[in-house]
């Protein structure tokens, strides 16, 4: 039990959920709802763990990761945008899909060990007490990617042109196709956007943060606590960042509350059967499905901010508009 | 040429819809400077000839002039390009995101980052220039319809638009907001602007335009008239084609006992906003209780919970029963009936038949239901009677609800609430995009109603329709009551000042409760 190890766990696994978000807050700000992100992560985290072994290079690896990711969710807007069909049960079947095929040409990855994404301190900054240790020290350099990602994606969605596009096309299409924004375009864009950084979330785990290729283990279901982590953000990249890295500190605090014979006390009930940490594991998972229940409800939609358009199928009107 | 070109031209214009001619060779010219009216009853074409000229739809045929030269628009973005500028019915605004970047949406400059306060400042400069005031920082749902509008004009202004067309601009506002707008009109066209003004209601085109055309089911009925000696009979008959009867009568009676009583009610809208605030009115027998408001100040918050389909604090009555905070089966067992804002989605099944949309209130009982099926030779014949009675024009009883026409729909609708013999009906936006001919039916069946001794709370924006069918009217602004008036002693101005929110002197308030 020690906070600056918990916080420093915390910011590594909860990168991998910053990329994954951030990447469905994109495209839900288009407004297509992609639950296939479990889906487009395993593959992502297979096809960079698989590259970066074949070809001795990490850095192909990561490159491969992000565009199975964004390979994946295009078959996702074929559906949804060209076809318009039903989003949730594309996505859905896009999970199924993108699980299917990591598993299959992940057979016998199991036990590999690939070059990783280098860890290391930031000079300087390593030294800050607490702060150095906790942010600054012997982490992957996702990590740090992560650290300036989540602020320019803020910067991009609120204050800059194609930002506002973005928004308007997730909010009102109609109103941006009467002045001249092609929607289908934008809404395909940024769905590929979203499967780029599932990808990127999934080589976050394979190749970084807790390397390896376990199959379905791999991702354990965080596909869909990113996705969850979305609605609890209330679609913005900040809060999403900061949710993320606290899912992973809970994480890794739960683990940590096994060690101790003794808490604040008294008998760590946890230190004599193990079997009780299940529900306290069970948490971030619940929490997730709150969240999509909730997420899920008309009248709390609104009052969350989701984005009007989100799951709706934008169609030029037959007449009028 | 000598002759200054015509603003726009449009010469044997046809669009097709599959199944549908649109438009058949309609001609249209557009003088520089004037306001040009576009007449027609709803599905005459006006909407679908003024999205062609703004680069929405192509023409099969027919030849388009804009300043004298013939143009060819495959997207808004060149109808844009040309200066025509279309104010849409509805508008076409990003609600979450402020003035300023709804007026620069869709636009190469800024080019990367947004820089707001400098183009705030720019669009202020254009607001002066026409008198146009909205705050350019305001988000857009937190403005008024009014302002909301002005936003699509100065969005078409701030491209440059020389040539505006405006959808039905008038519909949604409030008679001061109407006021203004026809100012912002005229002050448009001294700058030299040119105006087409789409509309359905007579005392407005007669009002403030300068020359009209009539569309009658895709064809020209009057090209390019002079509104000089014109007058509204003139007009309704070259629209309808027929005469129109324009106040439904409405015979004096006196209400009978309480039917409807609210008290205190608050409640919150979808966004968790509050918009009923301690609102109490009570309806009687005989009685149409008509609400004014301007959208979104509580009207439609407050159907739902008298419907029970919102959930509120304090008391919502049926002959003395209360009903607030129960499912609506507890209301309709009271004998309350719903004609509600949203057709295809409350109001009826859009993929069900007509028969199955008219025993929704009666399939438990006796003689269409039994228990546990549904004996669907009742069923039909039921619809059959109620089709010829409500005069419902559908190809069979089979017929889905979704294939009807608006006004054939509400009459389904009107047809299954009415057949269940209420005793009180909630009725909003009843007669909302219909054509003269249906609103006509339509106000006609509320009356009967009101005869028969329902009592009726009619909820519209149209404020003629309040003054014909209502016997008071009661104003809400941001969730309260402003004021209850008996309509036939009513002020048009002072309801207008009501629904803005402003408090009228005393005199006018004894009526209320």
């Amino acid at each position: 039990m020690n906070l600056e190890i918990i916080l420093h766990a915390g910011l590594a696994t909860g990168t991998i959920l910053l990329f994954a978000a951030i990447g469905e807050i994109f495209a839900e700000r288009a407004g297509i709802l992609n639950l296939g992100v479990e889906g487009m992560m395993l593959l992502g985290a297979m096809a960079g763990f698989s590259t970066s072994l074949a070809t001795n290079n990490a850095w192909l690896g990561l490159v491969t990761a992000v565009l199975a990711g964004g390979v994946l969710s295009l078959a996702h807007g074929l559906v949804t945008i060209h076809f318009q069909a039903d989003q949730v049960v594309s996505g859905l079947s896009l999970t199924f899909l993108g699980t299917g095929l990591a598993l299959v040409f992940g057979e016998g990855l199991t036990g590999q060990t690939p070059p990783l994404i280098p860890s290391f301190d930031i000079p300087g900054l390593a030294a800050i007490p607490f702060i150095g240790p906790v942010f600054f020290e012997n982490h992957s350099l996702l990590v740090y990617v992560g650290y300036l990602f989540t602020p320019l994606a803020w910067y991009y969605i609120n204050r800059t042109r194609p930002g506002m596009h973005l928004r308007a096309v997730g909010e009102k299409p109609s109103a941006a196709d009467t002045m001249g924004i092609n929607v289908y375009r934008l809404r395909y864009f940024y769905v590929f956007v979203g499967g780029c950084l599932a990808g990127l979330a999934g080589a976050t785990i394979s190749l970084a943060v807790s390397p390896g290729w376990y199959s379905d283990q791999t991702t354990s279901g965080q596909g869909w606590i990113a996705v969850g982590l979305v609605i609890f953000a209330q679609w913005d990249p900040l809060k999403a960042a900061l949710g993320g890295y606290l899912f992973g500190a809970l994480r890794r605090g739960i683990l940590d509350l096994q060690g101790p014979a003794l808490l604040l006390g008294m008998t760590n009930p946890l230190y004599i059967n193990s079997n009780f940490s299940f529900f306290l594991k069970m948490t971030p998972y619940i929490l997730t499905i709150l969240a999509l229940v909730l997420g899920s409800r008309a009248a709390m939609k609104k009052r969350l901010g989701a984005p009007a358009a989100l799951g709706v199928p934008y169609i030029r009107g037959e007449r009028g508009l | 040429m000598s002759e200054t070109p015509y603003a726009v031209e449009m010469k044997d214009i046809v669009i097709r819809f599959p199944g549908v001619l649109a438009n058949d060779h309609v001609n249209l010219t557009l003088k520089q400077g004037e306001i040009h009216a576009l007449l027609g009853e709803n599905g005459a074409g006006k909407s679908t000839l003024m999205n062609a000229l703004a680069g929405l739809y192509k023409p099969a045929s027919g030849i388009m002039r804009v300043f004298g030269e013939t143009v060819n628009f495959n997207s808004p973005k060149d109808a844009i390009a040309r200066g025509i500028g279309m104010v849409h019915q509805h508008f076409m605004l990003v609600p979450t995101q402020t003035v300023t970047e709804n007026i620069l949406l869709g636009l190469n400059e800024p080019r990367f980052f947004m820089k707001l306060a400098e183009y705030d400042q720019k669009i202020l400069a254009l607001q002066d220039q026409f008198g146009l005031r909205v705050d350019p920082t305001a988000k857009v749902w937190q403005l008024s319809v009014g302002e909301q509008q002005r936003v699509e004009i100065l969005k078409t202004l701030y491209r440059g638009a020389q040539i505006l067309i405006m959808d039905e601009p008038t519909a949604v506002l409030a008679p001061q907001e109407i006021d203004e707008l026809m100012k912002t009109m005229r002050s448009m066209v001294d700058q030299g602007k040119s105006i087409i003004f789409i509309s359905h209601k007579l005392h407005e085109v007669t009002a403030v335009a300068d020359r009209v055309t009539v569309l009658r089911k895709g064809k020209v009925t009057a090209e390019g008239h002079s509104m000089e000696g014109l007058t509204k009979r003139d007009l309704a008959r070259l629209m309808v084609g027929r005469g129109v009867i324009f106040a439904v009568e409405k015979k004096p009676q006196e209400p009978g006992d309480v039917v409807l009583s609210v008290k205190d009610v608050e409640a919150e809208n979808d966004k968790g906003v509050p918009a009923l605030r301690k609102l109490s009115l009570e309806v009687r027998a005989g009685e149409i209780l008509g609400i004014a408001a301007i959208a979104g100040n509580g009207q439609s918050e407050l159907a739902e919970v008298v419907t029970g389909l919102r959930p509120c604090t304090g008391s919502v009555k049926i002959n003395g029963k209360e009903v607030a905070n129960k499912p609506p089966i507890v209301a309709i067992k009271q004998g309350m009936a719903h004609v509600p804002e949203d057709r295809t989605g409350v109001g009826s099944a859009p993929n069900m038949t007509i028969t199955e949309n008219t025993i929704m209130k009666c399939y438990r009982e006796n003689p269409i239901g039994n228990g546990w099926s549904i004996n669907f030779t009742n069923a039909r014949q039921r619809a059959r009677t109620l089709k010829e009675k409500y005069d419902i024009l559908a190809p069979s009883v089979r017929t889905m609800a979704r294939k009807l026409s608006g006004g054939n729909l509400q009459k389904v609708i009107l047809a299954r609430e009415i057949s269940a013999q209420p005793q009180l009906m909630v009725a909003v936006q009843p007669t909302r995009g219909l054509d003269v001919g249906a609103i006509e039916s339509i106000q006609t069946l509320l009356l009967e109603q009101r005869e028969a001794g329902t009592a009726v709370l009619l909820i519209s924006e149209e404020m003629e329709e309040l003054l014909a069918l209502s016997d008071r009217i009661a104003v809400i602004s941001d969730g309260r009551i402003m004021g209850i008036v008996d309509a036939d002693k009513a002020d048009i101005n002072e309801i207008g000042l009501m629904m803005t929110g402003t408090a009228v002197p005393a005199k006018s308030m004894e009526a209320a409760g």
